[in-house]
């Protein structure tokens, strides 16, 4: 069986197990839509009394959270595996066994657990994309459909990335630490204001050294046929999301160097 | 007051447990570090363009972030995991037979578990916004004391006031807990509603203007919103007193309910196997 098969199989036996508690599947999907919904009352809040900021009004800077969203919604559920590694693999010995299986460790986490409850975020971000689309408003064209596709796949590795990158640490740190959080969900909460908003340092943080503006503020600038106010060049725009990928590349890098030196608890 | 020492050695047990937890509260300062952060320069930058709309400045609307991510842990957002457990596993036997009142006993042990997780991060986070800051030079961006002498005293009943309105709560939370056997339910719809309704999302004040009368004077105001203000005196003398009113009366209020609550769970309490 080739990886892509066997991961395939790891996805329909998780969306199985997970069909047998449909009841308990739809409230935890229901909860987790409520719970990250909230977001966006605070963004609309602000900008119904402060009005437009940086040039963006809300319907504008809701495409910027609908993407951010629908992004981190997808690779929260497809990485599973890599967010629990510290506790449920590396600290229980678990992980022992998959290096046993001749198959790529990467792939066995990546296939671990599909969790649908995460659809939770994606409900909540496409009904603000709809809203977005309505108030901005956007047309939706092939070309702007394309970018934002591209978007969401560079976006997806990006945040991938980072969930590998929390895995890798804990070949050091034996547990999952928390403060990755600072990253993945700190960066959603980042990521979905206009980057230009922003002061100066962290801007430059949000762009070189955790590109999120990359995959999502860019982008949306192509998507809103606007040229960038911090005066990046209009062909840079679209290529943007590229900088997803290769930080994926990166991580995958550093788990690598992790796996090397990684020695069983013993547990 | 002999007949309280078993409360108050229940509220310690559980708040000394908790303390030794110092990675985790490591852990969450960062992360309460961070978020807060973010959360000023979306507020910088909205200040920015329209300060007049802003109902507190911008030096208030900082040190409120600060003090809410100070005392995050106060907030009663899901359930005490404890009871949870205590009632799947059967533990909640031992409880029954305790020559106690369940609602204290509960009530007690739920503030240790509170205070114990907000304490350490509410010092450490002074130490980071309170004093680091404005030694560095960014003391714009700091936590600022409390508007005064009149502030400062007012402020203990009202952070007082706010842990016991959490813990009371929170101890709704934990029945409903109880009386379903699973928390889960409850924190999806606990969590949101204390983050928007407290004023942990934005200031009640943000929000829009017709929504006023109704937020300032519902219960969970008093988690959040109300206490800090009267910190940096945007609630002051007869305001601020009514404040504590509303926090108290609600304290009192969902206390009477929980009470109520409780003793309906109890009777219909069928003990799990263990």
């Amino acid at each position: 069986m080739n990886a892509l098969a066997l991961y395939g199989r790891y996805v329909a036996t998780s969306l199985r197990a997970q069909a047998q508690y449909p009841t308990a599947t739809l409230m935890l999907t229901a909860g987790h839509c409520a719970a990250t919904a909230i977001e966006i009352l605070g963004v609309f809040a602000l900008f119904d009394r402060f009005g437009p900021v940086g040039g963006w009004s809300f319907g504008e800077a809701a495409l910027f959270y609908a993407l951010v969203n629908i992004m981190f919604s997808l690779a929260d559920m497809l990485s599973r595996g890599f967010e629990v590694f510290g506790t449920d693999f590396v600290r229980t010995g678990a992980f022992d066994r998959v290096l046993l299986r001749p198959r790529a460790a990467a792939l066995q986490l990546a296939g671990y657990e599909v969790r649908l409850s995460r659809l939770g975020r994606l409900l909540q971000a496409s009904v603000v994309l709809v809203f977005a689309t309505n108030l901005a408003p956007i047309a939706w064209d092939a070309s702007t459909i394309a970018i934002a596709v591209w978007a969401v796949a560079g976006g997806v590795a990006l945040f991938a990335g980072i969930l590998v990158l929390q895995a890798t640490l804990a070949f050091w740190t034996v547990d999952s630490l928390e403060i990755m959080n600072v990253l993945t969900y700190g960066g959603v909460q980042a990521a979905q204001y206009p980057l230009n908003i922003y002061a100066a340092w962290f801007r430059q943080v949000l762009t070189f050294g955790l590109p999120l503006a990359c995959v999502a503020y860019y982008p949306v600038l192509a998507i809103l046929k606007r040229p960038d106010p911090l005066g990046a060049p209009d062909w840079l725009l679209p290529l943007a999301p590229i900088a997803g990928f290769a930080f994926l590349a990166l991580s995958f890098v550093a788990w690598r160097a992790g796996m090397a030196r990684y020695t069983s608890t013993g547990s | 007051m002999p007949a309280a020492r078993p409360y108050f050695a229940a509220f310690r047990a559980r708040f000394q447990l908790m303390l030794q937890y110092r990675a985790a509260a490591l852990a969450g300062f960062a992360t309460q570090l961070w978020w807060g952060a973010i959360r000023i320069l979306v507020f910088a930058a909205f200040y920015g363009v329209n300060a007049a709309a802003a109902p507190i400045s911008l030096a208030d609307a900082v040190t409120y972030v600060w003090l809410g991510q100070a005392l995050l842990a106060l907030q009663p957002w899901i359930a005490d995991p404890e009871i949870g457990q205590a009632v799947r596993t059967g533990g909640v036997g031992y409880d029954r037979l305790r020559p106690l009142d369940a609602y204290g006993y509960w009530y007690a042990r739920s503030v240790g578990w509170m205070l114990a997780r907000a304490l350490p991060r509410a010092v450490l986070m002074v130490l980071a916004a309170g004093i680091v800051l404005p030694l560095v030079g960014l003391g714009d961006w700091a936590w600022q004391p409390p508007s005064g002498v009149a502030a400062a005293l007012l402020f203990v009943p009202a952070f007082a006031l706010m842990t016991m309105l959490g813990a009371a709560v929170l101890m709704l939370a934990n029945i409903i807990v109880a009386a379903s056997l699973n928390e889960r339910g409850v924190n999806a719809v606990l969590t949101p509603l204390v983050i928007v309704f407290s004023g942990s999302l934005l200031p009640l004040d943000f929000y829009p203007d017709a929504l006023r009368p109704f937020l300032h004077l519902q219960p969970l105001a008093g988690l959040v919103d109300i206490p800090f203000r009267i910190y940096f005196a945007d609630l002051k003398g007869a305001a601020a007193l009514q404040g504590l009113a509303l926090q108290a009366g609600w304290t009192l209020a969902l206390i009477g309910l929980g009470r109520l609550a409780m003793e309906r769970m109890m009777r219909r309490l069928e003990m799990q196997g263990g």
